[in-house]
């Protein structure tokens, strides 16, 4: 008795050369030494060491910047779901059949996609100034293109019989949104779009580093004066709220699928 | 035969929490509106626009390949191996941190709860503090770009490792045990062929988003495309800053393309 013979598994091969290849190019063209940092791991302790001593005095300076945090997540959550909500409808194959439309707006969805969230803040810095109005257009952005792609993903995944009722009983394109569309997917909506206000919460924290106000702001100044200890507690704060958000939106989209 | 007829369930507009709950969303959003400065253009608003309306729509294409090393490519290029080498050191440190934190039975649940706390510590910590601090360390450049992209990529990468091995089937392990396999070889024979897909498929999303941080990361000065970009927005020459945003859009575009094609033929 003989078992077959195995193919040789050559494809196997090339992705582990590439994977090594890889890693050897990109070893030498980042400097990557890692001698240099065990070297200079003492620094990087004596940072640590200080951030776990948080300067407690400074809490009551915190508090303000953080709501600001939280007010440009919720304001830069509602413009961009506002947004992204008929353009969703746009880019969603069972409801605009033209393909060319489709195609078009979808394109431009997927580039917004890519930007990130700090090149965006940088952009907006420069025009309308620094200050909390930067960071609520960019979260306003990063928003649409996030829950954009979730928002018509929903849409083409809904049962098509309702439409096609109510389209038979002569009802118009808003009609159909409105009485077919909407019904069946309202749930997720809500759901999405308090996934999308936990991310921003994390994302506007850092925003500010650029001067796109909230916490950030103060993160940086902190930083620039190496006050690693005022540091400390700003991730400290950071940390319990974003948990306590994520908390509450969590149970939330429970409850609502 | 009785058959309990039931009625099929009030819709949610008919329940008080449901009307309770959007009265608090209400409330939050006019609260957060409230000290907001309000909207008001700077005067010169409306000239930056244009002119870096007008930069973006020209992009600066001499700057794409000069020769000397300073360039669009090497830039991208550079970025391109922060994610990547990221990556791998994330991948490889990951791995215990899934372990320990993968709630599986006949274990302890005080062990998994704290590794999925520390976790997610991890991903919270701000990755521009973390590339701060390995710039401290380190010293400006791409290196700590790496480490940052490293040790920020795990909080996100254990928990999903974590996941596929609390979903992994038993069976194929105990069928190993009940064929007299010792330890070893039940994790050879049975966990890692089921794991190792899942595995690198997380690792291949997992560098999707390292391709979008390391682009960022520069700005800081933790090396890679952000240092140039940073450096034309600040001395608002917009062209050059057009160009360097389709290089990372063409790029992350590209990245994401691959690696999706390489997970839809892996999972």
């Amino acid at each position: 008795m003989s078992f077959p013979k195995r193919a040789f598994p050559w494809q196997k091969w090339v992705m582990t050369a590439v994977m090594v290849l890889g890693l050897i190019w990109s070893a030498f063209i980042t400097d990557a030494h890692i001698g240099k940092f065990f070297e200079n791991f003492g620094e990087f302790t004596k940072i640590f060491i200080d951030m776990c001593h948080p300067d407690w005095a400074y809490t009551p300076y915190v508090f303000g910047p953080m709501v600001e945090t939280i007010k440009m997540a919720v304001i830069g959550t509602l413009i961009g779901s506002l947004l992204a909500f008929p353009y969703a409808l746009l880019v969603a194959r069972n409801i605009v059949t033209n393909k060319v439309v489709v195609g078009l707006f979808r394109f431009i969805l997927n580039i917004v996609r890519t930007v990130p969230d700090l090149m965006l803040a940088a952009l907006f810095v420069a025009v309308v100034g620094i200050g909390p109005v930067a960071g609520v257009i960019t979260l306003a952005i990063f928003t649409f293109g996030m829950v954009g792609k979730l928002f018509y993903e929903a849409v083409e995944t809904i049962d098509p019989g309702p439409l096609e009722a109510v389209r038979a009983a002569g009802a118009g394109k808003l009609e159909i949104i409105r009485f077919a569309v909407f019904p069946q997917i309202a749930n997720y909506f809500v759901s999405y779009v308090l996934y999308a206000f936990e991310i921003n919460v994390r994302a506007s924290t850092v925003l500010g580093y650029l001067g796109a106000g909230g916490i950030g702001v103060y993160l940086q100044q902190a930083l620039s004066m190496f006050r690693y200890d005022r540091v400390g507690l700003m991730v400290l704060v950071i940390f319990i709220v974003v948990l306590a958000i994520d908390y509450v939106s969590g149970k939330t989209r429970e409850a609502l699928l | 035969m009785t058959e309990t007829k039931k009625l099929p369930k009030a819709p949610a507009q008919h329940r008080w929490y449901f009307w309770v709950g959007w009265a608090l969303v209400l409330l939050l959003i006019g609260w957060s509106f409230t000290g907001m400065p309000s909207f008001a253009l700077k005067e010169n608003a409306v000239v930056v626009a244009k002119s870096m309306w007008h930069g973006l729509t020209h992009p600066d294409w001499a700057y794409v390949w000069t020769g000397d090393g300073e360039d669009l490519t090497n830039a991208l290029l550079q970025t391109f191996g922060i994610a990547f080498l990221g990556t791998f050191i994330s991948a490889i440190i990951s791995l215990p941190f899934a372990f320990w934190a993968a709630h599986t039975p006949n274990r302890f649940w005080l062990t998994s709860r704290s590794g999925k706390f520390i976790l997610t510590a991890i991903r919270t910590f701000p990755e521009i503090v973390m590339a701060l601090m390995f710039i401290k360390a380190v010293g400006p450049g791409s290196f700590a770009g790496v480490l940052a992209v490293g040790f920020h990529s795990v909080g996100m990468l254990a928990k999903l490792f974590s996941e596929a091995i609390e979903n992994m089937d038993s069976g194929a392990g105990e069928s190993v045990t009940a064929a007299g396999g010792n330890r070893l070889e039940v994790t050879l024979l049975a966990s890692l062929p089921q794991l190792l897909p899942e595995f690198v498929s997380n690792t291949l999303y997992r560098f999707e988003l390292a391709i979008r941080s390391a682009s960022i990361l520069g700005m800081v000065g933790a090396g890679g495309v952000g240092t140039p970009l940073i450096f034309a927005i600040q001395t608002r020459s917009w062209s050059r800053v057009g160009i360097i945003l389709i290089g990372i859009i063409i790029m992350v575009t590209a990245v994401d393309w691959l690696s999706g094609t390489l997970r839809k033929r892996l999972v």
